[in-house]
């Protein structure tokens, strides 16, 4: 490897700022190949059918591993759709809409809200949240419409849809800070020629700010799909941890990382533990996935912007 | 300059001072892990011997102690003889606890409902889908059962409780027994999956109707509605600390190699039938005698002494005819440098 300054220049200061880099960087190939070396029994013993596979039984150590995949997507999913009109109103808003007064303690408090640990969240909604939305939300609904395959099931209050709204609220400030930031760099004079053709608010929102920065505001959301797909705690509390594939959106699920956390301290077996360890490089895989498209979309409006780095 | 060298020598003064306290360390089960900090804290007023335990669960217990990190391991289920002896451990019970059943039923008080293994079972299969299923009805012919249906809630953590839960419905259901089988996390064929005690605890009590299962010292704190079971002799008993202590009294602790032994399901008028004891594993061969002797003193005056903190907690302490089976075993199988660590 080139190392990336001259002799002459090579100072404590920035060899120590390169081995730096380098480790942080290497990390993410450690973590890689150890999740790979652990899972290889487990990939030994299911091959692709881990992926595929409906049961996940630790009594006859046989796992598959959809119900999982399925219930991570559902939910990151679903609380995308949720978090996603929210925060881009809330980005528009502070940046075009309110007075400067307004749009400090809104902006903090936005901030606040991602500085909340997921475990309270996870208290949140077991205790205060999930019967409130069973009272308020899901009884009105099921008696509306009492056939409804996505309301099927005790209303319990527990399940996709209350984990989904609980991660909605989890990703919100991912979104708004980084569409807002998105809008602030767009240069002004675009704003303002479209306010001189006589444009209203919405109008240049949607039509002139939204286009221009579509890529990086689709980016925020892939960013906040990768902080969904791997939130832990919080969903483990709510989701009801049922290994199993619904249309309903009240029944219980379970997600990859709340697997992760409810059995890997009591897994006595080592196809048991490998079979987890491999569901960790799946949830890894999609993480690096969906964080690399977010990051090459963002990227390019950054680029196109023609601002710093 | 000067203020580093001081640092240092403040430093190491403090290091050389912790190596003269004497500390034991452990790891595992969760489950006795309060009771466990209780005898270490009362143990230390008296000695000055510190209790290192993390509570990591039961197969991080049995890999730390495989790994000889620890001193001692702890498992909320025994482990199998061939196991014990491929890694030179002993195990021994250490503290009794169990498993009840709650339910959320507005209109059914405490204690009032009586259920069996077989409907249990059924139940937590999902055959069984209502409370007035004619299954429970004849158990309880003097309730008006409800006509609602039952959300069963389990543990979706691996856990003792489980363990326990699952190998009771085991031994009394063949069905469940083919169908599901035992562990500390099995495939549920129903129902929603807590997080702990508390996650179990806070579905039942969102959802009328709910039934699930709980550690008994969970339940007793929180004052949760428990169901009386019908126990192998017929009787229809409540958990209480009488009931788990006949359960390990009438078990045959004699007869079994490395006190591989379940309560679940034992013999005796008044057995609570899912009880199950905490063990501790340590190695027959041990490599630090003064250390071994250490710890093992410790147990016996866990053993001895401890009962009162330990029903403080409403753990079940182990009966004396088992324990001193259990200082037997020491006796004859613990070795330091050739030498036996424990005489009685």
């Amino acid at each position: 490897m080139k190392i990336p300054f001259s002799k002459k220049e090579r100072t404590p200061f920035e060899v120590l700022s390169f081995i730096s880099a380098i480790a942080v960087f290497s990390i993410i190939f450690l973590i890689f190949f150890a999740l790979l070396i652990e899972s290889f029994p487990a990939m030994k013993a299911f091959g692709f059918k881990f992926l595929i596979g409906l049961k996940w039984d630790p009594v006859r150590d046989i796992y598959g591993a959809l119900p999982q995949i399925f219930g991570t997507l559902t939910t990151s999913f679903l609380a995308i759709l949720i978090a996603f009109p929210v925060g881009i109103l809330t980005a528009f808003f502070l940046t075009e809409i309110s007075p400067s007064y307004l749009s400090r303690p809104i902006s903090i408090g936005v901030e606040l809200l991602s500085a909340v640990p997921s475990i309270i969240y996870g208290m949140w909604g077991l205790f205060v949240f999930a019967p409130i939305i069973s009272r308020r939300l899901i009884i009105p609904i099921k008696n509306k419409f009492p056939n409804s395959p996505l309301f099927e099931g005790p209303p319990m209050g527990i399940g996709i849809l209350t984990a989904s709204i609980i991660l909605a609220i989890m990703i919100l400030p991912l979104i708004v800070s980084i569409c807002r930031e998105i809008l602030l760099l767009i240069p002004d004079k675009v704003r303002e020629s479209a306010y001189a053709m006589g444009a209203t608010k919405a109008e240049v929102s949607f039509k002139i700010l939204f286009p221009y920065a579509k890529k990086g505001i689709i980016g925020s959301a892939f960013l906040a799909i990768g902080r969904a797909l791997g939130e832990t705690m919080a969903v483990t509390f709510i989701i009801g941890n049922q290994h199993n594939i619904t249309t309903s959106l009240i029944s219980p699920s379970s997600t990859i990382a709340s697997t992760l956390a409810n059995e890997l301290s009591e897994a006595v077996t080592k196809l048991h533990t490998s079979s987890l360890i491999f569901l960790g490089l799946v949830l890894f895989f999609l993480s690096i996935t969906v964080i690399s498209l977010s990051r090459y979309l963002i990227y390019s409006v950054e680029k196109n912007s023609g601002s710093r780095k | 300059m000067k203020k580093i060298l001081l640092l240092t020598l403040i430093l190491m003064a403090q290091v050389t001072l912790f190596s003269q306290v004497k500390t034991i360390t452990g790891a595992g089960a969760t489950f006795p892990y309060p009771i466990f900090g209780k005898w270490a804290y009362e143990y230390e007023k008296i000695t000055g011997l510190k209790l290192n335990y993390q509570s990591i669960g039961s197969g991080g217990g049995i890999q730390q102690i495989s790994n000889k990190t620890v001193d001692f391991g702890a498992s909320d289920s025994p482990l199998k003889s061939e196991e014990l002896n491929s890694k030179g451990l002993i195990q021994f019970p250490m503290v009794i606890g169990g498993a009840v059943i709650t339910y959320n039923l507005e209109e059914i008080p405490d204690l009032a409902l009586n259920l069996d293994g077989e409907s249990v079972a059924l139940i937590f299969l999902g055959e069984i889908k209502k409370w007035n299923d004619p299954r429970i009805a004849k158990l309880n012919p003097e309730l008006r059962l409800p006509d609602k249906e039952i959300t069963v809630v389990h543990r979706a953590d691996g856990s003792g409780t489980s363990f326990l839960f699952t190998n009771y419905l085991s031994s009394v259901s063949l069905k469940w027994k083919n169908l599901v089988g035992y562990g500390t996390a099995v495939d549920w064929p129903t129902g929603v999956g807590g997080k702990g005690n508390e996650g179990v605890a806070s579905y039942v009590k969102q959802s009328e109707g709910g039934i699930g299962y709980v550690e008994y010292a969970y339940a007793k704190q929180n004052k949760m509605k428990v169901a009386k079971l019908k126990n192998r002799d017929g009787n229809f008993v409540e958990p209480s600390v009488e009931s788990f202590k006949m359960a390990a009294e009438n078990a045959r602790w004699d007869k079994v190699d490395n006190f591989y032994l379940i309560l679940t399901d034992q013999s005796g008028k008044n057995s609570w039938p899912i009880t199950g004891a905490s063990f501790i594993l340590i190695y027959k061969n041990q490599e630090n005698c003064e250390k071994a002797k250490t710890m093992l003193q410790f147990f016996d005056w866990c053993y001895k002494n401890g009962s009162k903190y330990a029903l403080d907690l409403d753990y079940i302490p182990i009966p004396e005819n088992v324990y001193s089976m259990v200082e037997n075993l020491w006796a004859e199988k613990v070795v330091c440098s050739g030498k036996k660590v424990w005489s009685n």
